[in-house]
Order: C-alpha cells, then structure tokens, then sequence
C-alpha cells in the first residue's frame, strides 16, 4: 500500500457523553494522508456520534483531537473549512441544477469565480454530465447524485474527506464506479474517511476500525483482521464483534 | 389460487418537462407461503410495483390481484387482508409503542391478545419500551415495531419494502431469520431489498432494474444460468492488477468483489497460464469460483 506516514487525524481517548449515556467511549487511532479508512459498527455503536465530532459538529466531552491539523477543541471553524463531507440523506439540491450545485457550493467554500469555473468544466467532463448541466438534480439516477454530491464535497481540495453510508441502495455497477472516484481522490493524496453497511467494501480499505457499543475494538488491514478473527471475509469478522454489544440497537 | 399475480403493469409519471417509466409491462407471481424478493436499486420501481398492490396507486396498464382480488375492483378487500411494511417509518411518533400497537389492532376488529403468537417473537424484543413513544426508538426498534404493526390482523400477504435498508449487517441477519419464521405461519411474503446478499435467503427471486424484471427464478438457479466460467484474481496491488487484467484483450469483464477481482474471459476455454504469464505481480492467485446473485445481476444489466 502506498500510504504516506504523515497523520492527518490523530485521536486520543475521544469520549462523548449524553447525560449518563457514553456513547463514544475513549476511542484512540491516526488517519494518515491518502488513506481509505473505513469506519463500520453495527447501528448505535457510536459512529455517527464520533463521525460528527470529527467534523466540528459535536462539542466532545473530553479526550483530545487533531483533524486535518486543527484540534477539535480549539478550532473546530478550521476543520469545518479543511474537510468535506457527503451523506447520504442530504448534499445536494434537488430543486438547482446541476451547474447550479457546483456554483453553489464553490461560493460556500470560498473558491474564487475563476477557480469555480475550472472546476465546474472539470467535473462535468469527469463525470461525463456535460449535457446534464442544466438538468435538475431531482432527475437525476441516483448513481449520478451520489457522484456528484461525491465530486462536491472534494470541490474545496479538502485534505480530508467523510463520507456517511455514500452506495446505499445504489447499483452494483455505479457502486464500483463510486468506488473508483475514491481511489482516485486517494491516489491524489486526499485522505477518504467512510461508513458503510456492505461488507465487500470493507475489504477496499487501507484499514478498517470496527465500533462497538461505544469503543473501537478492532482496527487494521482486512488482511490482518480476517487472519487475527479467523474468518474468511470482513463479514463475519463483523458478525463476531457485532454480536459482542451489548448496547440496545439504535 | 396464487396470492399475488401481475400481469403487464405499467406506470409512467410525468414531470413538467420530463415522463419517467417507473414499470415496464412487469409481470410474476408469487406461490402460497413463498418468500418472494424484489431485489433491485433505488430507482428500479419496487416501491410503485408495492404501492399498486397495495392499492395506493393505478396503475397506467395491465392487471394485478392479491389473495384473488383485482388490485382496482376489489381495493377494499385487498386492504383488509395485506399488511405493508413503507420503506419510510410510517407509524405515530407521538404515539407509544403499545399505543401504535393497539391503534393497529383497532383499525382491523382486532385485539393485540388475539394474534399476539404471531408477532410474539418480533414484539417481545420491544415489549420493554412499550411505553416509549415511536418517534424515541431506535432503527432496529422502529423496524421491529413497523413489522409487528403491519402483522397484528394476520394478514395472509405481506409487503416489505426495503426493511433492512440502512440496517446494520447483524440486524439484517437476524430480521430475515425472522421473515423464515412467520413464513411458516403460511403468510406469503414479498420482501424488496437493494442488498444483493439477501437474495439466496428467499425462495424466489426477481431481479429488477430501470422498472423491467430482468429474472425471476429461484437462487440457485438463477446463479446456475450465468453459463460461464467466473474467475477471482488476487495479487498484493489489487489496483494494478485491476489495470492489468482490463487492459488484456482476452478479457471480457473484470471487477471488484470485496477481496478479490472477478473476471470472465472472452473464451470460456481461455488457458489461465497463459493470462497468468501476462501478469507481474507478487502473490498472484487464481481460482475458479460459483458466480453470486451480485455478479449475475451485474451480467444481466450489460
């Protein structure tokens, strides 16, 4: 794997709290620079919690943070401008067009007018949406969306980019080509942080961390993990940590 | 008398500039106590395909009956006898858990004592939050209170759409050992799901996709006709090795698949040593392997 050494999250005992409820429990690991790291747990083990204080989002309780070189606890405003993010549920527009999205979100992220108009010919042609500029989004095959809301959150060149649950429901084909946009925004040193619920594309990580109730209790290569759980795909070495919580489902 | 039989429906919405076909001329049936699987992306029409049996929604063509009763005739009686399952959480938030329960009950000329054996084993994971109110549960509890829900008047058809969507790959598991359950209780089941993994837990299966049903037979079978050797590769750069083996001309389609590359050659008798000689990589491995539901359905989408 080329991964560089350089951190570019760096965690330490991370814990949030609700009232009496530890939802993220001390949680320690690095991100480095270029790599997928893919962040699994079954439903209410934490993630979202812990995904969304590494992205400003969540005041933490107490442990310490480095996102993209700002500490969470200090300039959380920083790390908001230096990542980008993608869910599922919402990222772009439905009533804008396509062209209208990209503009859109240049402007929130500051980009210049100039920078703006690379990007947008950049995009279309990459995604090969050049006839779709002026479609609505709202018409577009989900597949497409999720590339571009994809291609948008990365319009900033941010050096670290989350993506929550990013192939739900979509396509086998689209999912691969999704993934492929991935590799390439690792390839080019961008550090790529996802969630997801197929199993396959654990094993298209650098590494994986598994949550449960509230802790990382695995994390390393596929190759290490499957060797370490004796399992034969990152499927089942999730069933047998998984099936340790218990933390009620959320 | 089958439970469910469509026969060329089709429905087309139109927007203001655009018309979308969300069902081409679909037709199937599903056996007596079958669990059924519509297994297809967002997008592919398994919600309208539901919504028209369940008598939400006209169909532009064709016809559809459910328990022998016309989907457009016999509305009413179809509406006492199928329990749904939306893909979206459709129960009271404001109301509790047995509230919602009751309510359910109710509306059928039901009791909650009268049918309790047959959502025992889904209801007594949520009994203890009974008195929590639906919009506080969690995913997992929200499903299992929507299914006991969509079962309190023992519906003899059931309509899930897309129940393990977003879910967890441990709750998933443990909702379809559900389903095999109550598919012994002589309920017939009609489960859609977007997870092609799912597909070997049913008895049937139709692979849809772009509104058209492009199989319908059983797991194994369908898995049976892909009638041609598949092939998984594996090398310590798998991203080379994915550049490597797209680029040789003897090679027909090659992706990912967790792990490992699947490829099929243009010749069924391709000689391996001779594409294995091709290829420069450490810890190269080959092995011929059975095609999953996930590979002939990316096979019949070409």
């Amino acid at each position: 794997m080329r991964m560089s050494n350089e951190k570019v999250i760096s965690v330490n005992a991370l814990t949030k709290q609700f009232g009496s409820f530890t939802a993220v429990d001390h949680i320690t690991f690095d991100v480095f620079k270029g790599e997928i790291f893919g962040f699994l747990g079954a439903n209410g083990a934490g993630k979202t919690t812990a995904m969304r204080m590494l992205c400003g989002l969540s005041f933490p309780t107490s442990g310490q943070a480095m996102v993209a070189g700002f500490d969470l606890f200090k300039d959380a405003d920083e790390i908001k401008r230096n990542i980008g993010y993608m869910s599922q549920k919402f990222s772009l527009y439905e009533d804008l067009q396509v062209k209208e999205n990209i503009r859109f979100y240049g402007g929130i992220y500051g980009l210049t007018d100039q920078q703006i108009k690379t990007k947008m010919e950049f995009l279309l042609h990459q995604l090969k949406l050049e006839d779709k500029a002026t479609t609505l989004v709202r018409s577009l095959p989900l597949g497409w969306k999720q590339k571009l809301s994809f291609s948008v959150a990365m319009l900033h060149e941010p050096r670290i980019v989350f993506l929550d649950e990013p192939t739900g429901g979509v396509d086998p084909i689209t999912r691969r080509e999704f993934w492929s946009l991935i590799y390439q925004a690792a390839a080019g040193g961008t550090t790529v942080f996802v969630t997801t619920h197929y199993m396959d594309e654990a094993e298209y990580c650098n590494r994986v961390s598994i949550m449960v109730d509230g802790r990382i209790d695995a994390l390393g290569s596929p190759d290490e993990l499957k060797k370490r759980f004796n399992a034969e795909d990152m499927g089942n070495v999730f069933l047998q940590l998984a099936r340790k919580a218990v933390r009620a489902a959320d | 008398m089958k439970p469910v039989v469509v026969n060329n429906i089709a429905k087309t919405f139109k927007a203001e500039k655009s018309t979308v076909t969300a069902l081409h001329d679909v037709s199937f049936e599903a056996e007596p106590g079958e669990l059924f699987g519509l297994i297809g992306p967002d997008g592919a029409g398994k919600t309208t395909l539901f919504r028209i049996l369940t008598t939400l929604m006209l169909a532009d063509k064709g016809t559809a009956s459910v328990d022998g009763f016309d989907v457009v005739k016999d509305f009413k009686e179809i509406r006492k006898r199928v329990g749904y399952m939306p893909g979206k959480f459709s129960l009271y938030q404001d109301l509790t858990v047995s509230e919602n329960l009751s309510f359910f009950a109710t509306l059928f000329n039901t009791s909650i004592e009268e049918n309790y054996d047959l959502i025992k084993a889904i209801y007594s994971q949520i009994e203890k939050f009974k008195d929590r109110k639906a919009g506080a549960l969690s995913g997992g509890m929200k499903q299992k209170l929507a299914l006991s829900c969509a079962l309190i008047h023992r519906p003899s058809v059931l309509f899930l759409d897309e129940p393990t969507t977003g879910v967890d790959a441990v709750s998933r598991k443990e909702f379809w050992e559900l389903l095999r359950d109550l598919q012994k209780q002589n309920i017939t089941i009609i489960v859609s799901t977007p997870y092609m993994d799912e597909a070997g837990l049913c008895d049937r299966v139709a692979l849809i996709q772009e509104g058209r049903i492009m199989k319908i037979d059983s797991p194994t079978n369908i898995t049976k006709q892909f009638g041609k050797p598949l092939w998984a590769f594996k090398s310590n750069d798998m991203y080379k090795l994915m550049l490597d083996l797209v680029a040789m001309p003897e090679v027909k389609s090659c992706y990912s698949f967790g792990s490992e590359h699947h490829v099929v050659f243009r010749d069924p008798g391709q000689s391996l040593d001779v594409i294995k000689r091709q290829l420069v990589h450490q810890d190269l491995s080959t092995r011929q392997i059975e095609p999953t539901i996930e590979d002939c359905f990316m096979d019949l989408m070409k």
